[in-house]
Parts: structure tokens; sequence; C-alpha cells
């Protein structure tokens, strides 16, 4: 997971959150609850395929001689 | 052309014996003991050793038996007993006959009191741990590219489906130097920024394998590390000073693994809770509104319910006006009852059921009331109850 989806992940658990709450708490019309189901569901779609996106990988970080760090894919085996 | 001096490895291997054997029959050495094995045979073999070199020594079941503790590796021990020539691998070996603790070994005493040392100064204290973090989802890991450990990680997260990204910090994990190398990697990831939490630790080895993670720098790095550090040295029965300044302690690298994996399954859990609560609250909702719904529909039928109402309200008066009517026929029809009885009871026919008998003139059929109404000779017709006669009058009275 890169940090932008992870970044993607944290808002869409977010607004998945904020979803039930409403859904929970808020007094809401047929139409609002609607609404905020629908935005729920979408973001529970994508916090799921996000959780699916990828196998784990590793990466290797390595300082170079001026005490830099650099990443680089890292294949076992 | 064969020189006198020439000697067979077996020759030499003699001699040597012989030298050795005669010289140190008997000895008493203080070392520590490492490499102990204790094979099914019953002998105990193991070094001894100081802090530059190490002897072989062996002690045979009919000796060890008689021992009343298990010696181990690290333990400092006074050891008497005679020098052989293992002449097969060409090896000295003590043979030892007494074995006598001599307290703690160097580097279990050195354990000790850096572990002392370190809890004084609040290094160790509970409050100052942190806990993992609630989506991991980069994970920085210290330790060896080739060693078991990150193995052993790797296997475990694409066992559990756990989708991770590991950020390896490569190391050495032993020898001189490797305990600066896993502080300072451990500075270096928290400097990098990207982990949410680091792993630090290594596979199964000897108390001197692991010794690097028993060093004072690196548990002062651990201890520094903002981001949270789980340690994971060796087997489960090792225990590190790194174990104790870490934040959470994982008992093998695999272990931490799981650690870090189960937190990526209570994501998911937590994931499937919201959605269950967000169905279960859409679903309440739909419920409540389909019951308003039907709510305001009974409203809107209800002028046709007033208009059944009224129906039922015409067939019941239409029900107590035949009532009504059955009862005064029935009354009626008493009534007539009564009348025809008593009618009845006024019949000539009634009377004559008495005993009387009703007598008319043959000349005119007129019932007769005085007997001056009739002549002597004159025809009668008697009528009784049942039957009749025809009579003639024989006497007129008056």
């Amino acid at each position: 997971m890169t940090e932008n989806t992870e970044k993607n992940f944290e808002s869409a658990m977010h607004s998945l959150e904020e979803a039930v709450d409403r859904l929970e708490s808020g007094d809401l019309t047929l139409e609002e609850s609607l609404d905020w189901f629908e935005r729920g569901v979408k973001s529970a779609a994508l916090c799921r395929s996000h959780l699916k996106e990828v196998e784990t990988r590793v990466e290797l970080l390595l300082k170079e001689k001026d005490g830099s760090l650099t990443l680089k894919n890292f294949e076992l085996e | 052309m064969k020189s006198p001096h020439v000697l067979t490895v077996s020759r030499l291997a003699d001699l040597l014996k012989e030298v050795v054997e005669d010289n140190f029959f008997q000895v008493l050495v203080e070392g520590e003991i490492s490499n102990f094995s204790s094979p099914g045979s019953g002998h105990l073999y193991f070094c001894l050793k100081d802090e530059r070199a190490q002897i072989r020594a062996v002690m045979f079941r009919t000796r060890n038996r008689l021992l009343p503790f298990r010696p181990e590796n690290g333990m400092h021990v006074l050891c008497g007993g005679r020098l052989s020539l293992y002449s097969q691998r060409g090896e000295i070996q003590l043979v030892v006959e007494t074995l006598e603790p001599l307290g703690l070994g160097s580097l279990q005493l050195a354990f000790e009191q850096l572990k002392e040392k370190l809890a004084a100064e609040g290094l160790f204290r509970e409050d100052l741990k942190q806990s993992l973090p609630p989506h991991p989802v980069t994970i920085g890991v210290v330790t060896s590219p080739t060693g078991a450990a990150i193995h052993d990680i790797l296997h475990v997260l694409r066992r559990r489906g756990a989708g991770l990204r590991l950020l390896l910090r490569p190391v050495r994990v032993q020898g001189e130097g490797a305990a600066d190398e896993i502080a300072e990697a451990i500075a270096d990831l928290n400097r990098q920024g990207e982990a949410d939490v680091l792993i630090v630790g290594r596979g199964g080895g000897s108390l001197e394998d692991l010794w690097a993670f028993n060093e004072e720098a690196v548990a002062r790095a651990i201890r520094a590390s903002a981001l949270p550090v789980i340690s994971a040295v060796g087997h489960e029965t090792d225990v590190t000073i790194a174990d104790f300044a870490a934040d959470l302690r994982a008992p093998t690298p695999s272990a931490a693994a799981e650690m870090v994996a189960r937190s990526r399954l209570e994501l998911e859990g937590h994931l499937d809770h919201l959605i269950l609560r967000l169905d279960g609250q859409i679903r309440g909702r739909i419920g409540l509104w389909r019951e308003r719904l039907s709510g305001q529909e009974r409203r809107l039928r209800n002028p046709l319910e007033r208009l059944e109402g009224l129906g039922q309200r015409r067939n019941y008066l239409e029900q107590r006006l035949f009532q009504a009517f059955d009862r005064n026929r029935s009354h009626a029809q008493g009534q007539l009852a009564t009348l025809s009885g008593r009618l009845d009871n006024l019949s000539p026919l009634r009377i004559l059921s008495r005993g009387y008998a009703v007598v008319r003139r043959e000349r005119d059929g007129l019932a007769v009331r005085n007997s001056s109404e009739l002549k002597v000779g004159e025809g009668l017709d008697i009528r009784f109850s049942e039957g009749s006669v025809r009579a003639e009058v024989a006497e007129v009275k008056s």
C-alpha cells in the first residue's frame, strides 16, 4: 500500500464511520438516510478493496554514504 | 628413501596422547560453559571458555549422574579432571570428573547488571510503553536480510494475507558492532518516518549469538524510538534486554508478525462491524419509514371504514327491526291461542261434552228453550256430544 492509497484508506474508513454515526444518532429524513447509507456503502467497498489490494512486499531501506536513506525493492530467495 | 623422522598420523596422535595424558592427569579449570549438549547417551558435552580461549570437555554418564544441578550455557564452573586426546578428531578434551558452579557466567552476569542499571533509570517503565497502532500498514523491520527472522515474518504475513508493506533495514545481528548497527537502524527508520511500527529481532541462537540484543545501545535506541517497537529475538525462552525495553515483546519473529497481522485482521473485523451497523441502521430506518407510511395509509382508509361502519349500523338496526317484528308476531300468536281457547270453551260441542244435549224441533230445527214451544206427538232431534237420536214429545209440562 503506498502512502497515497493508505491515506485513501484512512479517509474511506473515517467516511464509513461518519456514515454509521450519522445513521445511528442523526434525526435524518428518509432522503438523508439513504444518502448517508450510500456514502457508507461506497466507503466500505473502498476499504475492502484496499485491504484486498496488495500482497505483503518488502523494500530495503538502505543508507547511502552521505547518510541519506533510499528505498529499493527486495526479493527474498 | 624413507626418512626415520616421518610419522604416521596415528603414531603422532599416540605420542601426543601420552604427553597430554601423562602431564595433565589431574587438573582444576575454571571457565564458562557454552555449546552445552546432552545427547541420548547421557554423556555431557560442552566447551569451557574464558575471554580468550576455549577447550572441549566431556563429562561421562557415570560421573554426571551424581550432579545435583543441571549444567547450562553461561554457567561459570570449576571443573576437575584430566586431559585426553580424542584421537579420531585430533582434539584435546577435558574429561570432567567433578563440576561445581561458580555463580553466574560472565555474560549472564553482564545481562543482570545491565538489566538492573536500565531498570533503575526507568527505561523499562510500563507507562512508557506504547501500544500497537490500530491500523499498521507499513512495518519497519530491523534484522539481517539473510537470516531466518525476515523469512519467518514474511511467511506469516503472506499466509495471513495481511497485505502489509515491510521496510527492511538490513543489519548484522551478531558479532562485533552488530549492536551499534541495530541501534542506528532503529534511529534511521524513525527518521525515515514511513513505518507505523518496528519489529527488531533475529532468529534463534546461542546466548552469544543473541548478545547484541542484550547491549545497552540497542536498549536505548528502542526506548528512544518514537515508533512503537516489537522485540522479536530468538525463541520463546530467550529473554533479552531488548525485550524489556521494547513496547511489546514477541516471543519469536513469527509471533511479532502474528501481532501485526492480527491488528490487520482486527481492522478487517472493525470494517465488517461497521458495515453490519450501516446495514442494520438503514434497515431499521426503512422499517420505521415503512411503518409511518402504513400509518398514513390507515388514515387514508378511514372514510371507507366509516361507510363500512354505517353499513354495519344499518344491518344492526334492520336486525332489531326484524327481531321486534318477530317478537310482536309471536305475541299476537299467543293472544290468538288464548282467544281461540276461550272461543273453544264457548263452543256448544264443548258444553255437550260435559253431558248436556241440544233439543231441536223436527219441523223447523230450532233449538227448544221452552217446553211450551212443543206439542204432544211432535218430533224432536236430540243431539249429544257423540251422535243424536229422534224422539217424540210424550207429554208437555209447564
